[in-house]
């Protein structure tokens, strides 16, 4: 009893939903710098129990905060990625339709003597249903990512990724699955949850999500980091550089991000850039490393082009 | 402090800041997990279950701030000691100011008592009832009636009639001034909390209704707004019908497709295919006068082709006056504000020549049309009586799918003076009178609307 007791004491201890601060903390110790806001709304996706709607530019780090609650609380991930055409076969369940088929094609000769000896055609029709059921039972049934979070008795991430890439009729259907974590399939009846999974869905905005979808979840818009926060980030995600670099570089990045770019750089670009002019040994940058190295943080011709005469100016500019 | 909740939600909701029953819900439950005494954490935490999107994190931002500032008091300080002085007393006594809450609070300076009778009034007084910027002087008497201003004026009168209540009469005077000061300035945020946002969503409704080309174009103010809202009409379209290529079919089996898979399994369908229906997206051609004759016009159709130019893939813009030119190039690589400009300024404000114009379009750019384009053309059919170039319209009108004409102007002018919008009418499918941006949405809806209905 006592061993119970301080078992989950220390349980509570560790446990990183217990205040935003440690979670804040607990997200940095697996890798994520996450600002307040970040934290205070994955804080309350674990304690209202609601998904949570992730948007920002591309490589702000949306499916990284997934990824790293996953690392944090030590449960599985399963990852959706959504595009055009996703319907409930891929995202819910599909039968294994070529097994069923092969067991069919098997036992056929099998079934021919069960049911030879029936007397009758009634008699040989109920022996045939007690054989139907056996053919849409869980061994033919081929679980997708939806299916599978729901299945995991100890809870896991669910990352539902780029939401708004799929249609609106998915979005619809995924709307059971959020509410009530849970979803009907006709042959077997209705599956709960035992532990709801912490879903995490993200959206680049190509598409404005329908409002019965957002009310259900909370949302969280992670915006471009202040220059601090991003230094703070690339110190994690890069060990080993110089801090020096890390000022200069990002406020060469923070200056880059007030021109009028088609893509301006994000967080993830940062971050390679970081990592490339650790690879080339850079202790500072200078003007030629930065031209060399520009098509790691711009994605586009134009927009090379349209900073590289410049560098030297956003360079001196602090 | 779940009233305060409920009021904060209808703030949020004048706003434009959607919240639904559900969603309020939500944000009580929030509050209590995560408690008030942290500022910022209760902000985020309503933050994430009001909020919706990106502009309405901004918007709440806003009202979040208005609706949870509470500047303190700027009363005026007790000067000197008025306690203990005797003669004061007997005034206060004698006045009555001794007995009333009010006036001591005021004498004390007690910002904090005031500001909670302030609260309490407010409430009585349904001050967050404001709708209108015309209510304002009447709610904030009201206010201070509620508040007991009439006790303390009274009081002010009964010192000031005592031969050593001067003082205290001056000193009361200056409290009920300064509270009056604070009482318009709380009525004024209550006003801008609840009633602001209405009055936009009223002007926004307004402007949709409004005569594009009325006498003297848009008001200058309204423009922004203007914009705004076309933008908003353009996403909305784009949106609805921009995504739509592959509705995938399932539950209609494909047999020839099946078949001709199961061949290599002896016959077997292992493999099932299933038909798919492709839905295709919109392809535009829109051609836009923008002569003298519709120019005030002609800034809103540029600015909602502007918009629908960043959100539908397949659209191909051309602007005219005396001849035309494709302004691809310029809707994508300028801003709004920019490309409506450098279009104006190279091709508009001439004489309209629809025969020249459609010439050139026919000589440069007739391979822009296949069977699944619908044209549009926003014009008024006024050619300065050149020769409209009929046997140009009718070639467009066989290459492409849809030619639809909107006219600004009503269906009673055409064919008058030198327009020729009745000859032209038998070229297209749809000739309609659009003066509006409400009706130049809704006939958009119905071009996009035919691409994803079979």
């Amino acid at each position: 009893m006592t061993l119970t007791i301080s078992q989950t004491a220390g349980a509570r201890a560790a446990d990183p939903f217990a205040s935003v601060d440690a979670l804040v903390e607990g997200l940095a110790s697996v890798g994520y710098i996450a600002s307040r806001r970040i934290a205070t709304a994955l804080y309350m996706a674990a304690n209202l129990q609601k998904p949570i709607l992730v948007e920002g530019s591309a490589g702000v780090g949306k499916t990284e905060l997934a990824l790293s609650t996953a690392r944090l609380i030590a449960k599985p991930l399963i990852r959706m990625q959504c595009y055009e055409g996703l319907d409930e076969s891929k995202a819910l369940y599909e039968w294994k339709y070529g097994k069923q088929l092969l067991y069919t094609q098997i036992l056929k000769d099998r079934m021919g003597e069960q049911l030879s000896d029936a007397p009758t055609m009634d008699a040989a029709m109920d022996r045939l249903h007690g054989m139907g059921d056996l053919f849409f039972s869980e061994p033919f049934l081929e679980p997708r990512p939806l299916l599978r979070a729901l299945r995991e008795d100890d809870g896991c991430v669910l990352l539902i990724d780029e939401i708004d890439k799929s249609d609106e009729a998915f979005e619809a259907f995924l709307l059971e699955v959020l509410s009530a974590y849970q979803v009907s399939i006709p042959e077997l009846g209705v599956m709960v949850a035992k532990t709801p999974p912490l879903v995490f869905l993200t959206s680049n905005n190509v598409r404005d999500l329908g409002d019965a979808l957002k009310r259900r979840c909370l949302h969280l818009h992670i915006p471009l980091p202040d220059a601090a926060l991003e230094q703070r980030i690339v110190a994690t995600r890069v060990p080993g550089i110089d801090a020096d670099l890390t000022e200069q570089l990002v406020a060469f990045v923070q200056n880059l991000r007030t021109i009028d770019l088609r893509k301006p750089p994000s967080i993830s670009e940062t971050v390679d850039w970081a990592r490339a002019l650790v690879l080339l040994h850079a202790g500072s940058l200078d003007p030629v490393m930065v031209r060399d190295t520009l098509n790691v943080i711009l994605k586009f011709e134009q927009d090379v082009a349209a900073v590289e005469p410049q560098i030297v100016e956003l360079m001196a500019r602090r | 402090m779940q009233e305060t909740l409920e009021q904060f939600v209808r703030a949020l909701r004048a706003a434009d800041v959607r919240v639904s029953p559900a969603e309020a819900i939500d944000a009580a439950k929030a509050a209590r997990a995560v408690g008030y005494a942290d500022r910022a954490l209760f902000k985020d935490a309503l933050c994430a279950t009001l909020a919706k999107s990106a502009d309405e994190v901004v918007r709440f931002d806003q009202t979040f701030e208005t609706f949870f500032r509470r500047d303190p008091f700027s009363l005026l300080e007790p000067e000197g000691d008025p306690g203990p002085d005797g003669e004061d007393r007997d005034a206060a006594e004698a006045s009555g100011a001794a007995a009333s809450e009010l006036a001591q609070a005021l004498l004390r300076g007690d910002s904090v008592t005031l500001a909670q009778a302030m609260e309490q009034a407010g409430e009585r007084a349904q001050v967050s009832e404001i709708r209108l910027s015309t209510q304002r002087s009447r709610l904030t008497r009201r206010l201070l009636e509620e508040m007991g201003i009439g006790e303390i004026e009274r009081i002010i009168a009964n010192a000031r009639r005592l031969p050593n209540g001067e003082g205290l009469g001056d000193r009361l005077d200056r409290g009920r001034r300064a509270l009056m000061a604070e009482a318009q300035a709380y009525v004024e945020r209550q006003h801008e909390l609840y009633a602001s946002g209405s009055g936009r969503q009223l002007r926004e409704e307004m402007l949709a209704k409004k005569a594009l080309n009325a006498d003297g174009g848009i008001d200058p103010v309204d423009l922004a707004v203007m914009q705004a809202l076309v933008k908003k009409m353009a996403k909305r379209l784009a949106d609805r019908y921009s995504r739509r290529r592959h509705k995938a079919n399932r539950g209609h089996l494909d047999v020839r497709k099946t078949l001709r898979k199961s061949m290599a399994h002896d016959g077997i369908p292992f493999e099932i295919a299933w038909k798919i229906k492709k839905v295709d997206k919109p392809s535009i051609v829109a051609i836009c006068d923008v002569s003298k004759s519709v120019a005030a016009a002609a800034q809103f159709l540029l600015t909602f082709l502007y918009s629908l130019n960043e959100v539908v893939d397949r659209l191909d813009a051309f602007a005219f006056s005396g001849r035309m030119i494709c302004v691809n190039d310029i809707l994508d690589d300028n801003g709004v504000e920019g490309a409506i400009f450098k279009v104006l300024s190279t091709i508009g404000f001439q004489q309209t020549d629809y025969g020249r114009s459609l010439q050139d379009f026919a000589e440069q750019h007739l391979d822009r049309l296949d069977r699944h384009t619908t044209v549009i053309f926003l014009g008024d059919g006024r050619s300065n009586f050149a020769d409209p170039r009929l046997d140009i319209m009718h070639m467009i009108q066989q290459r492409s799918r849809a030619v639809i004409w909107l006219n600004p102007e009503p269906e009673s002018y055409w064919g008058q003076g030198d327009s020729v919008m009745h000859r032209y009418e038998r070229f297209t499918h749809v000739a309609k009178h659009c003066n509006t941006l409400g009706q130049l949405e809704r006939i958009i809806e119905d071009v996009l609307r035919t691409y994803s209905a079979h």
